[in-house]
């Protein structure tokens, strides 16, 4: 929250590329590797879209270095919705008055946390102060990929950034919190991942609630809050689906 | 208000309910979902004169049994080249047909086409989520699965006599190749790959679900891109794995996808590639930015005139006789 202002400064638009996708897509590109003046040129250039979108944009898909914006092919074409984002680059919107913060409970107890007895050993920390690292962190929501509500958490201590497995482990259940690197992963369905699992939470990113579907957005700031197995249980029997 | 069932006897994998999709879902990682072949969802609405967009049945090569139940409904199916099975008589799809209370129907894969559609003279029951009922296969958020022994539920069944009859399929190419623009990151191949991919003969590989259609055929280098950020991706996206292999991501596709995209395929073209099938050769041909939106504007005001014709009253049954010759299907007593 306190980085955009200088971090755009860094941002030069003259380097930002455009690519064409198909009939219906512009991808904004600011950089080629991962970069966090990159990323908060993304969520400004998100906001400023956001805020007065240009005609016949439909949908904004803000990532880690790019952003899609998607059209009706009908009523617009590449050149002017790149005209479009180009007028506003030179005056994007700095700060979010939309962001939330939002807590998140997990459970760093067994079974809901194998791998963390590994994450203590590679990072040659006890688990409590894995987990303390983990709780000491202030999260923010990168951007959303691969399944419905897979938010991409940024923000991982540098004590306990750890790599990704070689290979991934079969059926994860929904709710596993995961790291890799310097980011954190709260999932939504059983799948399988290479991610180090340190915890399990009773809170629903998918909210099953039909005007807030999906718990976060971009942009937002998370925190983790530990609970017992017990008050785990007591939450995931309680309503939560 | 009448209620209709469809009582499923039999349903093979990925026959599922899906509307017009789910829009703005992207930025939350949610696919858009909705129903393969847009064109032939939207004619099964039409034929109907239906409104645009509501919720009808996607039936997949693995085919559906259904017993009606309880009031007859008036239903149209659309889409590739099905095996309609009504107790018993077999036509084929694209027509517009009444079920009465225990009429069985079959619609099951027959000479080509991989997804029909059935549309109802009413409104098909299902959950919403994120504003649509289209069933996402990876997670089954949306509209319940479609398995046997499941009912499908119409509200405000109804009959539309003056509606039956058989339907003119849209008049599409029917050779194998896809028109696509390049990139987004197509400068992550080399050139020899570029020319690989827009030179080789690829056939639709069977893993084909929902999600994407794999490629069997030449593989494709990278140069070394395998790291690059996730970035979003849209329906038709060319997705090329470390492993060389293309896909083409479908409508329940990833939202972002860390491997390159050679290119993509323009809509109207996504649409005719996914009745394709297993075997069914592929090539590609890249055409400018410029020229997608000129097919893409030709595409819409002729899909536009399409439904029109569709969207007809096609007479009394009288009529319907003169003009039919009793050939088709199963008419109701008015």
């Amino acid at each position: 929250m306190a980085l955009p202002f200088a971090l755009l400064s860094q941002v030069n638009v003259t380097q930002v590329s455009f690519k064409p996708v198909a009939d219906s897509g512009l991808l904004v590109v600011f950089a080629d590797a991962l970069s966090d003046a990159a990323h908060e040129a993304v969520l400004a250039l998100d906001r400023t879209l956001s805020a007065d979108m240009p005609n016949g944009v439909t949908e904004l898909v803000p990532a880690l270095v790019n952003l899609m914006v998607i059209f009706d092919p009908i009523q617009t074409d590449h050149v002017a919705v790149q005209r479009a984002v180009e007028e506003r680059l030179g005056n994007l919107l700095h700060k979010s008055a939309a962001a939330e913060s939002h807590t998140v409970d997990v459970c760093y107890e067994t079974p809901f946390a194998p791998d963390l007895d590994s994450a203590a050993q590679a990072t040659g920390l006890s688990q409590e102060a894995v987990i303390n690292a983990h709780l000491g962190g202030d999260y923010r929501v990168l951007m959303f990929g691969f399944a419905p509500g897979y938010g991409y958490l940024g923000g991982v201590a540098d004590a306990i950034q750890v790599p990704r497995k070689t290979a991934a482990v079969p059926n994860v259940p929904a709710g596993s919190v995961m790291i890799a690197g310097p980011q954190c992963l709260i999932t939504t369905l059983k799948m399988p991942t290479g991610w180090t699992v340190i915890g399990r939470s009773p809170t629903p990113v998918l909210t099953q609630n039909e005007t807030a579907p999906i718990l976060f957005k971009v942009g937002d700031n998370v925190r983790f809050n530990r609970i017992s197995a017990a008050e785990y249980d007591r939450l995931a029997r309680g309503g939560t689906q | 208000m009448t209620q209709a069932g469809l009582k499923v006897t039999f349903a093979g994998p990925l026959v599922s309910l899906q509307d017009a999709g789910r829009a703005g879902g992207l930025r939350y990682g949610v696919s858009p979902s909705g129903p393969m072949d847009r064109l032939a969802f939207a004619a099964a609405h039409a034929a109907l004169g239906n409104p645009a967009g509501g919720t009808a049945i996607e039936v997949s090569l693995g085919g559906l049994s259904v017993t009606c139940a309880d009031a007859p409904v008036t239903l149209a199916i659309t889409g590739g080249d099905f095996v309609v099975d009504l107790n018993g008589v077999t036509s084929g799809s694209w027509q517009v047909m009444t079920l009465l209370p225990n009429d069985r129907l079959t619609i099951r894969a027959g000479a080509t086409g991989s997804w029909a559609y059935v549309a109802v003279a009413g409104e098909i029951a299902a959950k919403t989520w994120m504003g649509s009922t289209a069933h996402h296969s990876m997670t089954h958020l949306g509209a319940d699965a479609i398995a046997s022994g499941t009912t499908i539920t119409i509200d405000d069944a109804q009959v539309r006599s003056n509606r039956i009859g058989n339907l003119a399929p849209p008049v599409q190419d029917t050779n194998d190749n896809v028109r696509v623009v390049m990139g987004p990151q197509d400068h992550h191949f080399n050139p020899t790959s570029v020319e690989t991919f827009l030179g080789s003969h690829y056939k639709v590989a069977p893993a084909y679900d929902r999600m994407g259609m794999r490629l069997d055929g030449e593989t494709l280098d990278l140069l070394g891109a395998l790291s690059i950020p996730s970035e979003p991706v849209l329906r038709g996206a060319v997705q090329v794995a470390g492993n060389g292999v293309p896909t083409v991501l479908l409508a329940d596709h990833q939202s972002t996808g860390g491997y390159p995209k050679i290119a993509t395929v323009l809509a109207c073209d996504t649409d005719r590639l996914t009745q394709f099938r297993a075997g069914d050769p592929v090539s590609f041909t890249a055409i400018l930015p410029e020229e997608a939106i000129k097919i893409a504007r030709n595409a819409a005001q002729n899909q536009i005139e399409y439904l029109e014709t569709l969207n007809v009253i096609r007479g009394s049954l009288e009529e319907r006789l003169m003009r039919e010759n009793l050939i088709h299907g199963h008419l109701p007593e008015d």
